[in-house]
């Protein structure tokens, strides 16, 4: 009987290093946190005491952050419902930006679609810190859309745009996110087949009957996945209501995670925190994680 | 027909509307910004009003400016010194990663490759705290710092060159590679001659954008600095 000759394929070997790195830093981390939250606290240090064990573990840590969203002392609920609030409308207002600027960017063919690409791509290349602190800037109170309220000095307009007003802080996360979005929609919009909508314009549908009902079901997907890739991040934000609004009146769910992290003694809320949110965005996370590999297996 | 309707109804007509969306969207995008550059060049300390062109904060005031402040100088090289080491030590991880992953068949890479993607999407302060938990709580054989630091940010960058070489390979598609071991070439040596020059684009834009994405990271940056030495503009 002929012997076969095992050919060790290559493909494991190269991604093996990759596969390590995710498991010990992204993976083992993410247990730590389930460690910390369901251990126990140091009595004389308050640092947290982690219990690796998982049928050890203690929901005390875990059921005080509980009470204190749900129960009677609702002092964390807020924060968090707000945070949803806020990323839902931000994600929306972000998607009713992004969409017609990709839409038109991917329909677009003249020579000057690269310049316009670049310009779309810039506000990656300006450090997020720099456009808040832009609008930080412009938002002061003898800053430029006061002055330009005040249309030159016809109204004495005096708003005081930065502290604790949560239509500032959704603008906020509106300009830092919207470029994240654009991308993607960019990306899924360009494969579109320009001839089906021409098919859709022949057989008599108008511009926004075309629209609705040939152009949007086939850009779902990407929808879907833009919507995602910046809703997602959007949870742990804590840096725009830093700086737009200094008041915890406007507080989200990472300026929760940030209060409490070094505070010795909440270190294990800050891991409730942390399993919150991350709990909050598994499904949707899970949800794009599936679309994406079930896109590739159909992908044309 | 003629006038407002007429043009309206005509489908031929320039996207105007969609003209101005993108002009107002590009002005809005980058007008503060510009401001905000533009202020730098103020002379006084204000940044709402004007007093005058100068270049006073980036080498004329002997104390507070750019040139001469001993701890911005720190911070920048703190912020060039991640940015190169994170670049280097993410772009071979990643785009090996993602070669392997796209050619190796069975459920270990379909779950690193959720993995992966799970990487992209989370939120970038709970991946700060969790390695801040690991590194402080468990006897890990490094400190906060410098070396923390890199850790998180590669972690963090690892998914920008999977998912774009990832996506290129799907556009290439199998059939250069076949062709090269058709005439004779053994697997990794037609990944290494043919598929890895095609890649080059992807490899090049992922470098750029993780180098960019470094430099202007700062919650990573901050939960996993030890002192005022790693602390980055």
């Amino acid at each position: 009987m002929a012997r076969r000759r095992i050919r060790l394929s290559p493909w494991p070997v190269l991604s093996l290093p990759g596969i390590a790195w995710l498991a010990l830093f992204f993976l083992a981390p993410l247990y730590v946190v389930l460690a910390i939250v369901f251990g126990s606290v140091d009595p004389t240090f308050r640092t947290p005491a982690p219990i690796w064990n998982p049928l050890h573990w203690q929901a005390g840590q875990l059921t005080y952050v509980l009470d204190r969203i749900v129960g009677s002392n609702a002092v964390f609920g807020p924060a968090l419902l707000r945070t949803l609030v806020y990323v839902l409308v931000a994600s929306t207002l972000c998607l009713t930006i992004a969409f017609p600027v990709a839409y038109y960017v991917a329909r677009l063919s003249t020579r000057r679609k690269g310049l316009i690409l670049a310009l779309l791509i810039a506000p990656f290349w300006i450090s997020y810190m720099m456009r808040m602190l832009a609008w930080v800037n412009l938002l002061g109170t003898d800053g430029l859309v006061n002055k330009t309220l005040s249309l030159g000095g016809l109204f004495d307009v005096h708003v005081d745009w930065l502290s604790g007003r949560s239509i500032v802080v959704i603008l906020g996360l509106v300009y830092g996110y919207v470029p994240y979005m654009i991308l993607p929609l960019y990306a899924g919009l360009d494969r579109l087949p320009q001839s089906m909508l021409e098919a859709a314009r022949d057989l008599g549908a108008n511009r926004a009957r075309a629209f609705v009902r040939v152009v949007l079901p086939m850009c779902r997907p990407t929808i879907i996945a833009g919507v995602l890739l910046t809703s997602l991040p959007m949870l742990g934000d804590y840096y725009t209501n830093d700086l737009l609004s200094g008041s915890p009146s406007t507080a989200m769910a990472g300026n929760l995670i940030d209060q409490t992290v070094l505070t010795p003694g909440e270190t294990g809320y800050a891991g409730a925190f942390v399993l919150l949110v991350l709990v909050v965005s598994l499904v949707p996370m899970l949800y794009y994680v599936r679309s994406v590999a079930r896109s590739e297996l159909t992908a044309t | 027909m003629r006038g407002p309707v007429g043009w309206w109804r005509d489908p031929w007509r320039k996207p105007r509307i969609l003209v101005a969306i993108l002009i107002g969207y590009l002005l809005w995008s980058l007008l503060p910004v510009i401001v905000a550059v533009l202020f730098s060049f103020n002379n006084g300390r204000s940044r709402t009003s004007w007093q005058g062109f100068s270049m006073r904060w980036y080498w004329g005031d002997p104390v507070r400016s750019v040139w001469h402040d001993a701890s911005l100088h720190t911070a920048v090289v703190q912020t060039l010194k991640l940015g190169v080491l994170t670049t280097a030590i993410t772009i071979p991880l990643g785009v090996l990663f993602a070669i392997g992953i796209d050619r190796w068949h069975g459920r270990l890479p379909e779950g690193a490759s959720g993995v992966m993607l799970l990487s992209f999407v989370i939120p970038e302060t709970l991946l700060a705290v969790a390695l801040l938990f690991l590194i402080t709580i468990i006897a890990v054989p490094f400190y906060l710092g410098t070396t923390a630091q890199v850790i998180g940010l590669v972690t963090f960058q690892l998914s920008y060159p999977a998912v774009l070489v990832r996506a290129r390979l799907a556009t290439i598609g199998r059939q250069y590679e076949e062709a090269a071991q058709d005439l004779g070439a053994s697997p990794l040596s037609s990944m290494r001659r043919v598929i890895l020059p095609m890649l080059t684009p992807a490899i090049f834009a992922s470098t750029v954008l993780v180098f960019a994405d470094v430099i202007d990271d700062f919650v990573i940056v901050r939960y996993l600095s030890g002192d005022s030495s790693t602390a980055t503009t």
